[in-house]
């Protein structure tokens, strides 16, 4: 094939010294970093964020909350040694608060301090360019990702939560990794950062950004993978009652609940048993204990019907 | 590769997964850059490219199995000659040491018998033994399937027929009488219940992709690719779902129902249509020297629409009913009122039961069970069930109710009172039909939507969750 590599052309279009080597040498390498980052993933993870950073590409990760999708760029930034920049997503959220802002106050104590006793000494378009200089200027998350020199991972969470006019913003970033700003021009990147974009999927995303993407769909862990989780993330558990305690989260998400247990709430769940000394599960302690994995009353008695409704009138 | 990939993503795009162009080569240039041997790389690969929204995974898993199969092929490159390879082999009528030609010699080349197997299967599952579940499956399709070469089906039939005669239940019957004896706990024997149906589950995926790869070999991937093809959930028939598929439209049910709740929520707060507010304006002129630049309005107050939905829920169009209950209710904040009425061949309000609900599911589910919807046989009357809401609650009807009749006009040559529905168009801002049956079958048999049409705004047919967002979407 002709045609250069996706890093080689982007650190030529980006006008760098040399491309920046690629991060991992394989998705194996990504799966055993990642794990001594205490982050257990799967294959489709670390095939995922192995070709984000040989693709130089944004990362979409979608799934329910609470199966790891911050864990995620949090734990690849530990990985690689990167700064983890993070844009949290609001509604109402604007470019002042993303991109970049100037810094107005600045801006006028340098036009008076610039102001001698006579005036008009300075001419005006001087201190034009003085004012919109990258001295004056704040830079949120977005733009800070991108100028960074040293090694960065940027985190844009809950996308979904912006308007889309606002997720039009970041189209620039995510496929030039580059900020237009109309006072001073163009900003590229000094380096490739990583970049991860989640989402809860309230609603739909549009094309655009997700064409920009890899995406890449978190859903609940396999029963093994779970149980793996747990021993790695709960100091002084068993293995029997992790599994144990992976079963009964699996019981519970085939049942029709409001909102399944998540991996963080299974985590909660298993550092309860462990503090309150149990080896074992037995239908008093799931059923006295519940509360901490599901959210709704109704999905509790739900729960409790289902999964012990024999065992009451015994006791 | 280019060749496959391209026939891949044409496939994906036949099944009504929207790829785009650019994805399409950024498909190709992450392929180039992955170990191709690699087969689980490979797939998460084209996914993360291909592949944009959660809910399409399992269609592109059904593609991508029937187009990168496993067995015979060591990596993807011989795939290329693979693909001639399957077509030739069909014309020759098929006939290797694998091929699936020989599985109609029943027990035809293994050892095994009927007794055997079924241990076999049973000390797999027990001991959660993939190798001898992949072993065994391949021996049960061999033995049962009776897969005939070259036969243009999907391999539902095979999977069946292998399922049946496995006996799966005393399958299962067996494994949780060997773990129940070490649980007499309630929570563990439960544990243990689930951990069975997972293995069982697990044998009956193992089968279904030992019958796929065969019917790969036999017809070529592209042939089959159309026989297996799975709709998405939101383009399947509500009618004419299975149990499974009713499953998936009630799981996508809910995400649906939220965003569009959240894109009519936005879009009414940004049509910024109210008047200028005067004192707003005026006291903001202050700021640039008393002239007015910059317009202040004040907050819209749409009229939001009267939504009255008149719902058959006989057994034929019962869980399209539900569904657009479901999914009204989930948005009435955009509307001013929603009142809603099920029929059979009696008429009920069912309003009260989704007052106060946070979940309409819950709501909906109540509705078999409380509404008084049967006077007769239990069989559709379309006309008395008109007649009854004339009397009751036409009068409550204004300028400002949109009617929404669900249903697909099959009245059971009852007398159809097609004036009825002439009067509550008369009465009301509009009328619309709404039709889970496809187009060409109206007006067929007892079906008489033509008696109704003249009388409303628009008959719509309605047979996915797609179409249906779309109208409610278009309502409010």
């Amino acid at each position: 094939m002709s045609a250069l590599d996706p890093r080689e052309e982007l650190a030529q279009r980006l006008g760098l010294k040399s491309v920046p080597p690629p991060r991992f040498d394989s998705p194996a390498e990504v799966q055993k970093l990642l794990a001594e980052n205490d982050y257990l993933s799967d294959e489709a993870i670390a095939s995922v964020t192995y070709l984000a950073d040989r693709l130089a590409k944004p990362v979409l990760v979608e799934g329910p909350a609470g199966t790891g999708k911050t864990a995620l760029a949090r734990a690849v930034a530990d990985s690689i040694g990167a700064r983890l920049i993070r844009l949290q997503c609001y509604e109402g959220l604007d470019e002042s608060k993303a991109l970049y802002e100037w810094n107005y106050r600045k801006q006028l104590l340098r036009i008076q301090a610039g102001r001698p006793e006579g005036a008009g000494t300075e001419e005006w378009h001087h201190l034009e360019e003085d004012i919109f200089a990258e001295e004056f200027m704040l830079t949120r998350p977005l733009l800070e990702a991108i100028s960074a020199e040293d090694p960065v991972v940027l985190l844009i969470d809950e996308v979904d939560r912006v308007e889309l006019e606002t997720e039009a913003l970041m189209l620039e970033i995510l496929s030039e990794y580059q900020v237009s700003i109309p006072e001073l021009g163009t900003i590229r990147a000094k380096q490739i950062p990583m970049v991860f974009l989640t989402s809860n999927n309230t609603r739909e995303l549009s094309e655009a950004l997700k064409r920009r993407c890899l995406y890449l769909y978190v859903g609940y862990p396999t029963i093994e993978r779970e149980r793996d989780i747990i021993l790695s993330r709960v100091p002084g558990i068993s293995s029997a009652l992790a599994e144990q305690i992976a079963q009964v989260v699996r019981s519970l998400r085939t049942i029709d609940l409001k909102k399944a247990p998540s991996v963080s709430e299974t985590l909660d769940w298993a550092r309860t048993l462990v503090v309150l000394g149990r080896e074992e599960i037995g239908d008093e302690d799931a059923a006295a204990t519940l509360h901490i994995l599901l959210k709704y009353q109704s999905d509790i008695e739900r729960a409790t019907k289902e999964l012990f409704a024999r065992s009451r009138p015994v006791a | 590769m280019l060749n496959l990939l391209g026939d891949f993503i044409g496939e994906l795009r036949a099944a009504g997964i929207p790829v785009s162009m650019s994805e399409h080569v950024d498909a190709a240039r992450a392929v180039e850059v992955i170990d191709l041997a690699d087969r689980s790389m490979l797939r998460a690969t084209l996914a993360a490219t291909l592949v944009k929204d959660g809910d399409h995974l399992p269609v592109y898993n059904t593609a991508f199995e029937v187009f990168f199969a496993l067995r015979s092929i060591e990596s993807i490159e011989d795939l290329l000659d693979e693909a001639s390879k399957a077509e030739r082999e069909m014309s020759e009528g098929a006939a290797g040491a694998n091929s699936p030609g020989q599985g109609r010699g029943q027990g035809g080349g293994s050892g095994l018998s009927a007794q055997e197997l079924s241990e076999l299967l049973y000390r797999a599952l027990l001991n959660g033994d993939a190798e001898a579940l992949r072993f065994g499956s391949g021996e049960a399709v061999t033995r049962y399937a009776g897969m005939e070469p070259g036969r243009p089906v999907g391999g539902t039939y095979y999977l069946y027929r292998t399922l049946r005669n496995l006996e799966l239940d005393t399958l299962e019957q067996r494994l949780l009488e060997a773990t129940r004896r070490d649980h007499p706990d309630e929570l563990a024997e439960r544990l243990a219940r689930d951990e069975v149906t997972s293995r069982i589950e697990q044998l009956k995926a193992e089968i279904e992709r030992e019958i796929r790869e065969r019917l790969v070999e036999d017809r070529g991937s592209r042939a089959l690719a159309k026989s297996v093809r799975k709709p998405l959930p939101e383009d399947l028939d509500v009618m004419h779902a299975n149990r499974d598929e009713m499953a998936q439209l009630e799981r996508a049910l809910r995400p649906l129902s939220r965003k569009l709740a959240v894109r009519l929520a936005r879009k009414r707060r940004r049509r910024r249509r109210g008047p200028v507010d005067l004192r707003h304006t005026v006291r903001r002129s202050l700021s640039t020297g008393g002239v007015p630049i910059d317009l202040r309005f004040k907050p819209p107050r749409p009229a939001k629409p009267e939504i009255f939905v008149i719902a058959d829920v006989s057994g034929s169009v019962a869980s399209f009913a539900r569904f657009t209950l479901h999914l009204v209710h989930a948005i009435s904040s955009q509307f001013s009122k929603v009142r809603s009425f099920v029929f059979v061949d009696g008429l009920d309000e069912v309003t009260a039961l989704f007052d106060g609900v946070e979940d309409p599911a819950d709501a909906v589910a109540r509705i078999n069970a409380e509404a008084d919807v049967i006077a007769f046989d239990g069989h559709s009357d379309y006309g008395r069930a008109l007649v009854t809401f004339h009397d009751r609650y036409a009068k409550d009807l204004t300028k400002r109710s949109t009617v929404l009749i669900l249903g697909d006009a099959r009245n059971n040559y009852h007398q159809a009172h097609a004036e009825i529905v002439a009067d509550l168009h008369h009465r009301a801002k509009a009328v619309y039909w709404l039709n889970p049956e496809p187009t060409s079958y109206w007006n067929s048999g007892d079906s008489i939507v033509n008696q109704y049409a003249p009388y409303c705004d628009r008959v719509i047919e309605c047979r996915t969750l797609r179409q249906l967002e779309a109208f409610v979407g278009e309502l409010a």
